[in-house]
């Protein structure tokens, strides 16, 4: 070789998000193009960015690729049954309020399997953060059929197209009662780290739609092509209207993406609820469980 | 340590099981329970949601079983003491993550109030049909610790142990109570939170840096880590290393799962506890438990009366089975005699156990109601005649 070729390696300066995941586990288990990567990325900016106490913070999974989400961040990690991420973080937020409890997972997780436990956590206005990583099909299992899979869309059990209506999320995290909704892709790096950041400082059910591609199954059924074409999509076919009323907001198959934050408003949550209902009531009678949790101490 | 005297309703009473169990959790140190309305089981969760918020206590009725079950194990893992309740159509459901829990080694008390099944069966009406669920429920290998009171002050009394002994041995504990026990109103003595023994959570006293959530620590049981606390753990259902991360192999599999089953099974010494009387001498003994064996004893002291040496074993844990103890009575006895309300499910355990060292008898029918005493006492007498 040209010894004018043979340079020293580039020193390689610590990724920014480094000291938030589980190096020890890299590389991650994501297919080469996957959007999960991205969310995980974000998320950990913004948890940089908010300052909040690390070791207050936790993270639940499901199942399927998001669900592996809870593996990699380097936070108290549950990575749960397939569907009850939601539950399981009630349990932890209520049993210790004081944390920050998070919840990254995908769509067929949280509202296929666990629909019944998003939309009651949501009318309860539960103090969860929850990350819903939107890729439109089954991807750990091999790219079956979704609730959210647009109609038409192919997936291995809808192999002549889907012929049932997807969900609409946040319409449907709106109408249950979230309080703050949001939708971003994975292109929207920067809007939805700020959208995470600023989920972060609010309370009660706080949602956030993230769409993703999937280049190994949902793009290949429907030829779509690579991650790099689904960016190009999103960055074609996203359109950014905030307020948005949530009923306008629904995907339909290769159609314009409407993203923003849709829903930001001020709603006791369930704890708050709980404790002024019982104040009430009750008067000093009542004790709150406290903040660090009914831990018997020696 | 003693109970936090917040939980602690010291007094004599006169409380069905259900309540009673309710007081043995909050007695116990238990702070957060959720739960989904499911008969003969409600009035555990309805005397809590009514004390809980006098003692920092945290209810929430879950809209379902399976939610309820994974909230309680969310919750242990801040160090909460916590618990559900429910009967058969329920125990189904939470079975998915009762497999979670004993995978992360989560330990959390579920409450099941026997009603006949299968399916929605007898919703009002007693059964003792779960006991095998109670045991291999969740898909793959674990094992459990199942207790099953004979009255409303065992209801208190051994709700207190089945807590203690999830903080113990970091597992599910089944209260296998049933709707008779549930529904029965008796004297029920809670005695002075000085009296009573509570086992705390044991956190771990290693650093953040030398921690690992399931290294072990000079014994089979991982040290317990809360979450908040810094720590910074991962813990999953998948098969994990001491890490608790997921590593997909026969070695790691057996290496974590056979733990799981090792950590019971190999302290079943200590676990164990059964109540006997007069098996010394016995030609007959009756094995039973629950309501069940208070229907028994009538049986047997009729027995006696027409001159068999009938004796009494009272299974108080079922579950892990006291297989030595059983075991030396089928080398010498007559005849075991097992009554149950299901079509055979402990006796196949004592025909296992007896491995036809002596006859073992099954009376059972499909609940709805507990044995006539003559029903039990016939098999005796037949046990009896055939032992002779």
């Amino acid at each position: 070789m040209n010894p004018d070729l043979v340079r020293d390696p580039l020193p390689m300066p610590e990724h920014p998000v480094t000291p938030y995941l589980r190096m020890e586990r890299i590389p991650h288990v994501w297919c080469p193009g996957c959007g999960i990567g991205t969310v995980v990325k974000c998320f950990a900016t913004a948890l940089e960015r908010t300052g909040v106490d690390l070791e207050k913070v936790s993270v639940c999974s499901g199942i399927g690729c998001s669900g592996r989400t809870a593996g990699y961040l380097r936070l108290d990690g549950f990575h749960t049954t397939h569907g009850r991420a939601i539950p399981f973080a009630t349990g932890l937020k209520l049993g210790r309020p004081e944390l920050l409890v998070t919840v990254v997972s995908g769509d067929g997780d949280l509202v296929g399997i666990g629909g019944n436990h998003f939309i009651h956590a949501a009318r309860r206005n539960l103090d969860l953060l929850v990350i819903l990583i939107n890729n439109f099909i089954y991807g750990m299992t091999g790219g079956q059929n979704a609730p959210t899979t647009p109609l038409t869309a192919r997936s291995s059990t809808m192999p002549f197209g889907n012929f049932e209506p997807p969900f609409n999320l946040p319409h449907l995290a709106a109408s249950s009662g979230a309080p703050y909704v949001a939708r971003w892709t994975c292109l929207h790096i920067r809007r939805l780290t700020w959208a995470i950041e600023e989920a972060i400082g609010r309370k009660g059910f706080r949602f956030i739609e993230v769409i993703a591609p999937c280049p190994t199954l949902y793009s290949r059924l429907n030829k779509l092509g690579t991650g790099l074409n689904g960016m190009r999509f999103y960055h074609d076919n996203a359109e950014i209207r905030h307020g948005a009323d949530t009923r306008d907001v629904a995907i339909g198959f290769q159609e314009p993406i409407l993203c923003g934050k849709f829903v930001d408003e001020e709603r006791p949550t369930f704890s708050e609820l709980m404790d002024s209902h019982y104040g009430e009531v009750l008067g000093d009678e009542y004790v709150a469980m406290p903040p660090e949790g009914g831990f018997l101490h020696e | 340590m003693k109970a936090d005297p917040a939980g602690v309703l010291t007094g004599a009473h006169y409380l069905d099981g259900d309540f009673a169990c309710g007081e043995g959790a909050m007695a116990a140190g238990c702070r957060f329970v959720a739960g989904y309305p499911i008969t003969p089981s409600t009035e555990v969760v309805e005397r809590i949601a009514r004390r809980f918020p006098t003692m920092g206590g945290s209810f929430i009725q879950m809209e379902d079983e399976l939610a309820s079950m994974a909230a309680v194990v969310g919750a242990s893992w801040t160090g909460t003491k916590s618990m559900t309740v429910t009967s058969g159509p329920g125990f189904s459901l939470m079975m998915e993550n009762i497999g979670l829990a004993a995978m992360m080694e989560t330990p959390c008390v579920v409450v099941n109030v026997q009603r006949g099944g299968p399916s929605t069966g007898l919703p009002t009406m007693v059964g003792q049909a779960d006991m095998m669920q109670a045991r291999w429920g969740s898909h793959g290998d674990y094992e459990v610790i199942a207790l099953s009171p004979q009255s409303p002050q065992e209801a208190f009394d051994l709700t207190v142990e089945a807590f203690n002994l999830s903080e113990t041995y970091r597992v599910p504990v089944m209260f296998m109570m049933d709707e008779c026990v549930g529904h029965m109103t008796e004297r029920v003595v809670i005695p002075e939170p000085d009296e009573i023994e509570v086992v705390p959570r044991r956190v771990t006293e290693k650093s953040k840096e030398d921690y690992l959530p399931y290294r072990l620590n000079g014994h089979l049981v991982p040290d317990f880590a809360r979450a908040g606390d810094g720590y910074r753990f991962h813990t999953t259902g998948l098969t994990h290393d001491e890490r608790g991360y997921p590593l997909m192999s026969a070695e790691c599999q057996e290496a974590c799962v056979h733990r799981l089953v090792e950590k019971i099974l190999g302290a079943a010494g200590e676990i164990e506890h059964v109540e006997e009387e007069a098996t010394d001498d016995a030609e007959i003994v009756v094995i039973s438990y629950g309501i069940t064996s208070r229907v028994a004893q009538l049986a047997i002291e009729m027995a006696r009366e027409r001159g068999i040496a009938t004796g009494s074993l009272r299974l108080v844990v079922v579950w892990p089975f006291p297989e030595r103890r059983i075991s030396e009575l089928a080398g010498r006895v007559g005849g075991l005699v097992v009554p149950e309300l299901n079509y055979g499910q402990i006796s196949l355990e004592v025909e296992r156990i007896a491995a036809g060292r002596c006859p073992v008898w099954h009376i059972g029918h499909g609940g709805g109601t507990v044995h006539d005493p003559e029903t039990i006492l016939e098999t005796i007498l037949e046990a009896a005649r055939a032992a002779a």
